[in-house]
């Protein structure tokens, strides 16, 4: 907003010789443009052309055929209607909430867990924070085959431990009840660094003062985390929380990797959906269609972002 | 001006005239001698396969007096390269293709029918040129194949004193008997892919179940056999999140006395010779039937690429691929079965363990043989309902309604 602000100002500057200036102020105006050109051409190739691309495929009949004769018949809103009618979609939209939500909550509330840990400063912590975020660091391919080894019902390590206990084996990946359980668990998993991380540093950034003026009106522990903490740490959290859902409603390659959208369609999510319709079955359009009414629920939660950034910067 | 252009309208169509002949006539003969140089895309893409498939390629080449500019992408990545390169022009002279994956692209105009270039399907296993025919032209030459069978590991099975089965009784009777402790009786791939479907057509055809009537009773009763095999514990659960990779895995680990799965797997397990086994046909469901498996394998194709020099080569290219010492060198060097039926014996000479192999070929189907292009979404149902019935949400009997309803 600050670039705003200033700009009246410097224009009020020039008024005092207008014909000298106007004609600067147009050589200004090229530099400008021509600072702004290169990205603005970036942004229309890389951002515009495929978002313009994958609206106009979700209006057309896009098959196999189209790649070899380029024809692509609209058809208005079929593909629209054909995906919200397929049984899974409902399915697939419930999954997309839970997962999103599940993955979320938890991710946030461990991740800010381990933050205020880790903001203890004891012997090896920045190690041990180093060390954390490995879950982030692993593709996620990998990530994913690791942890379907560690899942599978019978040799998996997970029901191994568990059976010392006496527990009977878990079918973690093979049970339509489970599965999308242990799917969002591994997204946690994946998810944690990413939070702490971020509220770590947003911790980092409270002055010290604060706590001991606190403590001198008697707030300490989870009085100075109420007051202090936590309005101090809120524009970190909105942040947090709103890339962390429009990451997370797009996750495609862990759930492929662990299930591949089964058992019996029970974590199939828009994301996979969409991914099926394309590359498995080769029905561009349709995959078009979830992908954009994926894009439609992001673009929500990121004008919620960039609102409350507004509102931010206003204060 | 204009006289230059009516000269060069002119020569261009005698150049079109010209290769339009040695094109339209009898491809063994074409003339080679303005083209050096072939491209080929396929997905051989790991060793031992790789360097095998180079071999016969590059005696070919040889023995067309060109070179190859060989390609290969992931199995997975395959189709997806081809509808980039048809989509900017570059496909390749010579394109393998996963043989249900054939009739999809030659709908589509891209591949050069080969019938009609004077390719000869002679002695050809009837399945295979089933699967590469789309509307009356043959698209695509299998040089060869493979299916599905039942491995056993003969020193479990010879522990247990039990038979190998021959029939479904037999089968779940045997499964039961040989599961025991961490071992399962039998392994198979139910996954939620094409790869699941594939591994459901053996039980599904032999019982006489048509993909053109998947909720047929003969169909739910193949279903019934896999749930029969999982509820009973022969088969682990997890076969719904199995690939045959992974199912080949339990097996080799012990873990299963019995699997069903392909000879492609074969180079790989001689690599742990201390698991004995042994490989017969798939069982009946009574003693009248016959086992029947799909067709496996892949088929090299001509795209169309208006170069048509070069593909009167890809033509004789593709046709040295199948000649039978080709075949029989193909066949014997990575455990698969030679499609032309009178190498079959020449072949078992060589190696004598595929012989459960070569029988069920003789006898395989073809997956596109029916539906043709359309074959793709009847696969999809036949895993879906796989799925729901080994999940337990319907019975074997609903679950083919329930997963058409889609």
């Amino acid at each position: 907003m600050s670039s705003l602000t200033h700009a009246p100002a410097r224009a009020g500057q020039a008024s005092p010789a207008p014909p000298r200036r106007r004609r600067k102020l147009r050589g200004d105006d090229i530099a400008k443009i021509l600072f702004v050109l290169p990205a603005g051409i970036a942004m229309a190739l890389l951002f515009g052309y495929p978002v313009v691309k994958n609206l106009t495929m979700s209006l057309q009949d896009y098959s196999l055929q189209t790649f070899f004769t380029g024809e692509a018949p609209w058809v208005g809103l079929a593909n629209y209607v054909d995906v919200v009618t397929d049984p899974i979609f409902g399915q697939a939209m419930l999954n997309t909430g839970l997962f999103t939500a599940g993955s979320i909550l938890f991710q946030f509330v461990i991740g800010l867990a381990l933050a205020l840990f880790f903001k203890q400063h004891f012997p090896l912590s920045a190690t041990l924070r180093g060390l954390l975020l490995l879950p982030w660091l692993l593709p996620l391919i990998v990530s994913s085959a690791t942890w379907r080894a560690i899942l599978e019902q019978d040799s998996g390590i997970l029901n191994r431990f568990l059976g010392v206990f006496g527990v009977e084996p878990i079918g973690w990946l093979v049970s339509p009840s489970i599965a999308l359980i242990a799917v969002i668990g591994v997204n946690i998993w994946i998810g944690i660094p990413f939070n702490t991380t971020l509220l770590y540093s947003g911790l980092q950034a409270i002055p010290d003062e604060l706590y001991e003026a606190g403590s001198l009106d008697g707030a300490t522990h989870w009085k100075a985390f109420r007051y202090i903490t936590w309005p101090s740490l809120r524009p970190v959290v909105s942040v947090v929380l709103i890339l962390g859902v429009v990451y997370t409603l797009k996750v495609l390659d862990i759930i492929l990797g662990l299930t591949g959208g089964g058992p019996a369609n029970a974590t199939q999510t828009l994301a996979t959906q969409s991914y099926q319709r394309s590359f498995v079955d080769f029905e561009f359009g349709h995959g078009a269609a979830l992908s954009n009414i994926l894009i439609v629920i992001s673009m929500a939660f990121a004008v919620v972002y960039l609102r409350r950034g507004r509102h931010a910067a206003d204060e | 001006m204009k006289r230059y252009m009516v000269m060069a309208a002119g020569g261009m169509s005698a150049a079109l005239v010209l290769a339009a002949c040695s094109g339209g006539g009898d491809g063994a003969d074409a003339d080679t001698g303005e083209v050096s140089s072939l491209s080929v895309l396929d997905y051989y893409n790991n060793d031992p396969d790789n360097s095998l498939i180079q071999a016969g390629l590059d005696s070919c080449a040889e023995e067309l007096g060109i070179t190859l500019e060989r390609e290969t992408v992931p199995g997975g990545d395959l189709i997806q390269t081809v509808l980039q390169q048809a989509s900017s022009q570059t496909l390749p002279d010579v394109l393998m293709l996963d043989n249900p994956e054939v009739q999809l692209i030659a709908e589509t105009g891209a591949l050069l029918p080969l019938d009609e270039h004077g390719v000869s399907t002679e002695g050809f296993a009837q399945g295979v040129i089933d699967a590469s025919t789309y509307d009356g032209h043959v698209y695509g030459l299998q040089p060869v194949a493979n299916t599905l069978a039942l491995f056993y590991n003969t020193d479990i099975l010879a522990e247990a004193g039990v038979e190998p089965p021959t029939t479904w009784d037999e089968l779940r009777e045997a499964a039961a008997t040989l599961t025991e402790g961490d071992q399962y009786g039998i392994s198979f791939s139910a996954i939620n892919t094409y790869e699941g479907t594939w591994q459901f057509l053996p039980p599904m055809w032999t019982n006489g179940g048509d993909e053109t009537d998947l909720t047929s009773p003969e169909v739910a009763e193949a279903l019934q056999l896999w749930v029969d095999l999982v509820e009973s514990g022969s088969a682990s659960e997890s076969v719904i999140n199995w690939s045959q990779g992974d199912a080949k895995d339990q097996f080799m680990a012990g873990r299963a006395a019995m699997m069903v799965n392909g000879p492609w797997n074969i180079p790989a397990m001689n690599e742990i010779p201390d698991v004995n086994w042994d490989v017969v046909q798939f069982p009946v469901n009574d003693a009248s039937q016959t086992p029947v498996a799909p067709f496996g394998g892949e088929a090299w194709t001509v795209p169309v690429t208006g170069d048509e020099a070069s593909q009167a080569v890809a033509v004789d290219f593709v046709e040295c691929l199948n000649t039978p010492e080709q075949q029989l060198d193909w066949a014997v060097s990575r455990y698969t079965i030679p499609t032309r039926t009178d190498l079959t014996e020449d072949f078992l000479a060589e190696r004598p363990e595929m012989a459960a192999f070569a029988e069920q070929v003789a006898n395989a189907r073809s997956r596109t043989a029916q539906l043709g292009p359309e074959w793709p979404d009847a696969a999809t149902v036949i895993y879906e309902a796989i799925q729901l019935a080994l999940t337990g949400q319907t019975s074997a009997d609903e679950a083919f309604a329930q997963a058409s309803a889609r």
